[in-house]
């Protein structure tokens, strides 16, 4: 399980507690994060969500 | 040839209306101006770096020159605006003069500082700005009592930034004292209960509270208490710490609007195409009043009121707006629901703050949710607390703009 940091706002997606309340369930890898979902903290779209693995 | 849009200001509002710009115009000319070195680097994460054990330069996420040759921008970095004149659609720089044919402000913010008295009131520091972190950071492995692990930190305010920082610095062993005029953590967003809950959090970290009052004096240590400084509060109470951290709130960087004649009054006021007082003058992030009117059709001729928004979302909302209007389709901002995550792990907290002022009350739901509710029964805004926090989207539904 790896964790990703939004660059554009610092928003931390971790794999392993994914983000149930976005209907993402705890160990969604972040390749399987659906396209259409945004960030919550900036609202980018996910193909602009430049991830970065820390 | 073609004038250039010009873009003053290096921070997420300024880089942002520049990468939403191009998605729409590959072509025109962009030249950006900053005062400091242009890296791109994400702001909120000023105040959760040291739990992530990240420095300065790890924040840095794309280096400046990376970021102007994507998005093919002409870069004058560590370049000062000295002037801007309306009139011949020109900006003055210490290097030369430059015309435009647009004009955007994202000149951003500055903490607000108090006067103290002392003979170490200029060592209070404030984190606003990258350069800001790297001296705080620098500061914070330097200053430590000898007989002390970690610098012993005292913050001046304990609002949303205030508290994000005790919560850091507590989680990697700093001792932390918040001082602040209200009676709780964050009052002017949280409900009173929420703030209960948050300050009880982050004091099962070790952090220590003085409310009520305020930091009149900071002085050194006399000899023999090597690195210490004296805080002196308000209410006569003498504390001790190694560094003084003021994060008492923003004001918007108003200074060349100002001297080029542009309506200010917090901070450049905008219509709802961003659009200033003055032709082809545009503004928006930390420095920009939203007023949401439109000067063409303003009845007093003023447009004026409206708030400043000094957080990320609307930032990226109106770079979008922005960038569609500089190509030539103006586009009035509208903004949606904007909840801000507060990053204090110990209890996290998202907050969507009601229209300011709604009539209304908080009104608590179930554990860890409260809804701002109208006199007409309407939810207007909403805080989650804890794993509620999962919740944003669901009561986000619910809220009535």
């Amino acid at each position: 399980m790896k964790t990703w940091i939004c660059i554009v706002c610092g928003f931390i997606y971790d794999e392993a507690a994914g983000l149930p309340g976005d209907g993402i369930p705890a160990g969604t890898l972040w390749a399987d994060v659906p396209a259409g979902w945004t960030c919550p903290d900036c609202g980018v779209a996910k193909a602009d969500f430049e991830a970065v693995e820390i | 040839m073609n004038l250039p849009l010009i873009v003053i200001g290096a921070g997420l509002a300024g880089w942002t209306t520049i990468r939403e710009f191009r998605k729409l115009d590959p072509d025109t000319a962009v030249t950006l101006i900053t005062a400091d070195s242009g890296d791109f680097y994400a702001k909120p994460t000023l105040s959760n770096a040291f739990a992530q054990q990240r420095g300065p330069t790890q924040l840095v996420t794309t280096p400046a020159a990376r970021m102007a040759e994507t998005l093919k921008v002409t870069l004058l970095a560590h370049t000062e605006v000295l002037a801007i004149d309306p009139a011949q659609r020109r900006v003055r720089t210490g290097q030369g003069e430059i015309n435009y044919r647009d004009l955007v402000l994202a000149t951003g913010a500055h903490a607000i500082r108090l006067s103290l008295a002392g003979d170490a009131a200029e060592h209070v520091l404030s984190v606003n700005s990258l350069n800001d972190f790297a001296a705080f950071h620098a500061r914070l492995l330097a200053e430590r009592a000898p007989e002390a692990a970690k610098a012993r930190v005292l913050i001046m305010g304990a609002g949303l930034i205030g508290c994000e920082f005790a919560n850091d610095l507590a989680g990697t062993g700093h001792p932390v004292q918040l001082v602040d005029p209200a009676s709780a953590p964050i009052a002017a967003l949280l409900p009173a209960q929420a703030s209960a809950e948050l300050q009880a959090a982050l004091t099962g970290m070790g952090v220590q509270w003085h409310f009520g009052t305020t930091v009149t004096a900071v002085d050194q240590a006399a000899s023999g208490e090597t690195g210490a400084l004296h805080v002196t509060l308000a209410n006569g109470q003498r504390l001790e710490a190694d560094l003084v951290l003021s994060a008492i709130g923003l004001r918007a960087n108003t200074t060349l609007a100002q001297a080029a004649g542009l309506h200010c009054e917090r901070g450049v006021v905008v219509d709802a195409s961003l659009r200033s007082s003055q032709p082809h003058i545009y503004a928006l992030g930390d420095n920009a009043q939203y007023a949401g009117q439109d000067w063409d059709q303003a009845t007093s001729a003023l447009v004026s009121g409206g708030r400043t928004l000094p957080y990320v979302m609307p930032i990226m909302n109106a770079a979008k707006a922005l960038a569609a209007t500089l190509t030539g389709a103006r586009t009035e901002l509208v903004f949606p629901l904007m909840p801000v995550g507060i990053k204090t792990p110990a209890l996290p907290v998202v907050v969507a703050p009601p229209p300011p002022g709604t009539a209304g009350e908080w009104e608590s739901t179930s554990p860890g949710i409260w809804q701002f509710r109208d006199p007409d029964n309407q939810v207007r805004g909403f805080v989650l607390t804890g794993a509620q926090t999962n919740q944003r989207m669901a009561q986000s539904k619910l809220v009535v703009l």
